[in-house]
């Protein structure tokens, strides 16, 4: 399985990406510059965190005009997976691929620190190795995951169960001290209506193995890997 | 058409000039033996920067030959921008420290983002890519505002500039005296690795050679930063707010990958940061090193504003910009990764034989210096040193005067909530401790601990240095300092492979001063010689006193530990009720200059522990053999607050839950205040497994470690009976370990977010 890693200028957890990628869940990773217009035969991408042009104007707002994005939004068209991690997430709101957008953390500071989060639907391809409502424990590091929508779009993201991660405590309650950054809802992580894009702002790729003394992020990426080969062996059928 | 004029000197420079450049009357006296000549402006300013205290280290120099710089391990060592140890799998562990405390105070968010900025170029020009940070801070006490704003700003300050390059801060330590109140200080480590046969230097050979200037357009940003570092402060040193430069990591990011591409490409002799002094110590640097020359045509040097003067474009302190010269025909590959980068690139000279420092500005020769004189023929002081006349009364203190500690319980809580011993998450959380999936052992622990991915190996760092200590006994807290590093890493599973140092005194001009740093020097040197832990950087920053008041001479020490598996990576929190309780190592009545004595009785006075190197050694070996056993489950280093802070320490600073002991400190004989808050040195408490603690005694016996039985781990609460000798009765407490925890937790936090 190929999976390409979007290196923008700024971005800095790329490597990271691609050593779970290939040393953690065994699958080919390959880097892919920001200036190319193409991703190459690819089975998913992910848009890795990071200071994207240093985030000096909006989050993710000039990387999303990188060339590479038309690239990634075809890819995502034809039902491509699409991670955004982070800064990913923050790109793929600028970018139009997932509704909403980031403002700053509630206490206005940047935030690294584990926290928990609730699956809410364990029937994606992100998340088909959870069980529902199981509480992962996942690292966050941002300063500004304070998720927000309007209130159409949020009616339309609970209906159609595209918010995949919730903030919670230890066990899968969400509280005012459970959400790090205020985000509305307790949003840490939603899909787009397809259901082939997911953006979250915890990082699944910092604990996904037993060095880290913490492996709960390895589901996501095992889901995604179980989720292509369902995929690959329908199309072989 | 060959141009050979030689710069003008019509001018003669006033004695006014000269000495607002920071040059006594002998330093231009040298000026002119060097040259031959009167210089022109542009000349003194690069010899003012050049000779500054903070570039030459001309009061240091002759006694930091006292550090053993030499090891099996040791790639390199002082004088490049970096040191670096042999850690096996042919990689090498490149380190150092340095201080940004002048411009920290002056605008703290910007003085700690460029001090980040600084250490992290000076890691990745030795081709190695940084993966750890630590910060080692002082400020004043928390009580005033302006202290809170200078926490505030320069914590905001070094996570804009870590979290945004992607290098994680891993630990450090924070420690609040009102000392400091007019000069915190701010010294930021930073590591790296790199492949140990590809360590890049900072060279300039090849006659003909191209010269490339990389990086961030130069402005009038900092000209004379590094004089400024050289000086005291007063009340008008607000004023000085726009020497400080501003830092931009995202460039310093696309620096420091385009700075590796150029190492996996091999196309480089030799590279170096624009640091202090900037254009000018890069280039003389370089040539002096290689015993070659520089010509540089300002003129083609990128620029942010126009009409600069060739002194502004030499001097100027502008960040995240390099210096470098490129292998023969390799100028377009380093030019067009570069342009891959998006970074202003250019060559702005080459590399001559004469072994001058010439600068052009188009056809013009507007300088022209001895690269050595500037690098390396300095001033050389060995200034006048002798102990203040206070020395005698700080050292004296009758404890008899104090009254003996009834309530420990109340101390115990005192101490906890204490801002030097309270919990820094408040601090942390705004760090990217975990980018690079490498940190093990996240803030928190003894050290912090990294590590290699695709080795078995991980890297313990800590940063130590107690400055009451060093203030009460120079040289013994310099060695304790030392001591204590070392233990940190050793009590995490690590053997100590080598050290850097930031030496963070006052005024050398003054013999009190002086005295306290050749002392400490040689505390040093003694301790890391007895524990064989090589120098291999370092870091001198003088003058921090402001209106004549003096800092507490404050070495901080960077140390560096290898651990060969990763099941022998150890922390210090209890894991599991049940297990037993020891403590190695020797308590006597070790209570000046305790944090006992500065919390409770508001003294910083006294006799200082004394501290036996074979001793601090043999529980080292100890420690490791029985950690690379597998026989024991935690480790802590007894240190500030002394026993029961440690034990508590033990049971609250885990990630996970709290737990709890059940301890019984037996009978003594010294006062108790000394047996539970007092800092004896070479101690530690670990906790064992049941069936593990014949083997574990057995061997600390074998080892020639004094041992002493303290209690098992318990759940949830901290039980605590002293034994008093018969007939008093014992004192005994018992805590909730969850009211410990949130008094060490949020007193910080408390502290600080009351402020808004």
């Amino acid at each position: 399985m190929n999976i390409g890693i979007v290196v923008f200028p700024g971005s800095n957890c790329d490597r990271d990406c691609a050593y779970v990628a290939s040393d953690v869940i065994g699958q080919s990773a390959q880097f892919i510059w920001h200036q190319e217009t193409s991703l190459g035969e690819m089975d998913a991408i992910i848009l890795p965190g990071g200071f994207s042009y240093g985030d000096y104007l909006r989050t993710g707002a000039i990387a999303h005009l990188s060339p590479i994005m038309d690239a990634v939004k075809a890819f995502a068209k034809q039902g491509g997976l699409v991670l955004g991690i982070c800064n990913g997430f923050q790109i793929l709101l600028e970018s139009g691929l997932l509704p909403g957008a980031m403002l700053r953390n509630r206490g206005l500071s940047f935030r690294c620190e584990e926290v928990y989060v609730r699956v809410e639907n364990a029937e994606t391809p992100f998340t088909n190795q959870c069980h529902p409502g199981q509480v992962l424990k996942i690292p966050i590091a941002h300063a500004e995951g304070n998720y927000y929508t309007d209130p159409v779009t949020l009616s339309s993201l609970q209906a159609n169960a595209q918010v995949i991660f919730r903030y919670c405590d230890a066990d899968g309650q969400s509280t005012g001290p459970s959400n790090p950054n205020g985000s509305l809802d307790h949003i840490a992580g939603i899909r787009n209506a397809a259901g082939n894009v997911l953006g979250m702002m915890p990082h699944p790729e910092r604990c996904a193995e037993r060095a880290l003394n913490n492996t709960d992020g390895f589901l996501v990426f095992q889901s995604m890997v179980a989720s292509l080969k369902t995929q690959a062996r329908l199309t072989a059928r | 058409m060959k141009h050979d004029n030689k710069p003008s000197t019509t001018e003669s420079l006033s004695k006014a000039l000269i000495h607002q450049h920071g040059l006594s009357d002998e330093e231009y006296q040298a000026i002119l033996a060097h040259l031959g000549r009167e210089p022109n402006l542009t000349e003194l300013g690069v010899f003012s920067v050049m000779w500054s205290e903070h570039c030459s280290y001309k009061s240091s120099r002759i006694h930091l030959k006292r550090f053993p710089t030499e090891g099996p391990r040791v790639v390199q060592g002082p004088g490049e921008n970096a040191g670096a140890v042999d850690i096996g799998d042919g990689l090498a562990a490149v380190f150092k420290m340095e201080s940004h405390n002048h411009p920290s105070f002056i605008e703290p968010f910007q003085g700690a983002a460029t001090g980040v900025g600084g250490i992290l170029r000076d890691i990745f020009t030795m081709g190695a890519r940084p993966i750890a940070l630590l910060d080692s801070l002082r400020f004043g006490e928390l009580d005033h505002a302006k202290n809170r704003h200078l926490l505030q700003g320069v914590v905001s300050g070094i996570s804009f500039y870590g979290n945004c390059i992607g290098v994680p801060t891993v630990g450090g330590e924070i420690t609040f005296n009102d000392i400091y109140s007019k000069n915190p200080l701010v010294n930021v480590f930073c590591l790296g690795i790199v492949e140990k046969d590809r360590l890049l230097k900072g060279l300039a050979q090849g006659e003909g050679n191209l010269v490339l200037y990389i990086g961030a357009k130069t402005g009038r940003d900092g000209i004379h930063g590094a004089t400024m570092a050289s000086d005291s402060f007063d009340d008008a040193s607000e004023k000085k707010r726009p020497n400080v430069q501003v830092g931009d990591p995202f460039l310093e990011k696309l620096l420091l990958e385009a700075c590796l591409e150029f190492l996996e490409q091999d196309l480089l002799i030799g590279i170096q940061d624009m640091g202090a002094a900037g254009l000018t110590s890069s280039s003389c640097e370089m040539a002096a090193r290689s015993g070659t020359g520089i010509e540089l045509d300002v003129a083609l040097v990128p620029r942010r504003e126009s009409g600069m003067t060739p002194y502004e474009i030499l001097l100027s302190e502008s960040q995240e910009r390099m210096l470098l010269v490129a292998k023969p025909g390799k100028q377009d590959a380093v030019l067009a990764i570069c342009h891959k980068w998006g970074i202003d690139a250019a060559v702005v000279g080459k590399v001559t034989n004469d072994g001058l420092l010439r600068i052009k500005d188009g056809t013009q020769t507007v300088a022209e210096i001895p690269a050595k004189a500037l690098a390396e023929e300095g001033p050389r002081y060995d200034r006048p040193a002798a102990p203040p006349s206070y020395q005698d009364s700080l050292q004296s203190l009758n404890l008899d005067m104090l009254p003996d500690v009834k309530n420990p319980d109340e101390v115990l809580i005192a101490l906890l909530g204490s801002p030097t011993i309270a919990s820094k998450a408040w601090v942390f959380r705004q760090y990217d401790y975990m980018v690079g999936t490498n940190t093990v052992v996240c803030p928190g622990s003894d050290a912090a601990v990294v590590r290699l991915k695709g080795t078995q190996k991980s890297l313990a760092i800590t940063t130590d240095g107690n400055s009451r200590y060093c203030l009460l006994n120079p040289h013994m807290g310099g060695s304790l300092a030392v001591a204590e590093a070392a233990r940190n890493l050793v009590c995490s599973g690590a053997e100590p492979i080598g050290v850097t140092d930031c030496l963070n005194f006052g005024n050398p001009e003054r013999p009190d001063i002086m005295w306290q740093f050749v002392m400490a020097v040689e505390g040093i040197a003694d301790a890391c010689r007895a524990l064989n832990i090589p120098v291999v950087s370092g870091n001198v920053s003088f003058y921090n006193e402001t209106n004549g008041l003096s800092i507490y001479p404050t070495p901080i020490l960077g140390m560096v530990g290898l651990i060969d598996a990763p099941e022998h990576i150890t922390t210090q929190w209890f894991k599991q009720a049940g297990d037993h309780i020891l403590l190695l190592g020797q308590t006597n009545e070790d209570l000046g200059g305790s944090e006992y004595l500065k919390v409770i009785h508001a003294r910083e006075q006294g006799i200082i522990p004394w501290l036996d190197l074979e001793v601090e050694q043999r529980l080292h070996r100890c420690l490791l053999e029985l950690i690379r056993q597998g026989w024991i489950q935690s480790a802590h280093d007894c240190s500030e607050g002394g026993l029961l802070v440690t034990l508590a320490e033990c049971c609250i600073t885990s990630p996970l839950a709290p737990l709890g002991a059940q301890i019984t400190i037996p009978p003594h004989r010294i006062r108790l205040d000394g047996v539970l808050f007092g800092e004896s040195p070479s101690r530690a408490v670990i906790s064992v497994k049941p069936e593990h603690l014949d083997a574990v005694r057995e061997a600390i016996v074998q080892a020639g470690v004094p041992l002493t039985d303290l209690g098992r781990v318990t759940s949830s609460s901290f039980d605590v009976t002293i034994q008093q000798a018969a007939p008093v009765s014992p004192i005994c407490f018992s805590l909730p370990g969850s009211h410990l925890a949130d008094i060490w937790k949020h007193s910080l936090a408390k502290q600080l977010d009351g402020d808004e």
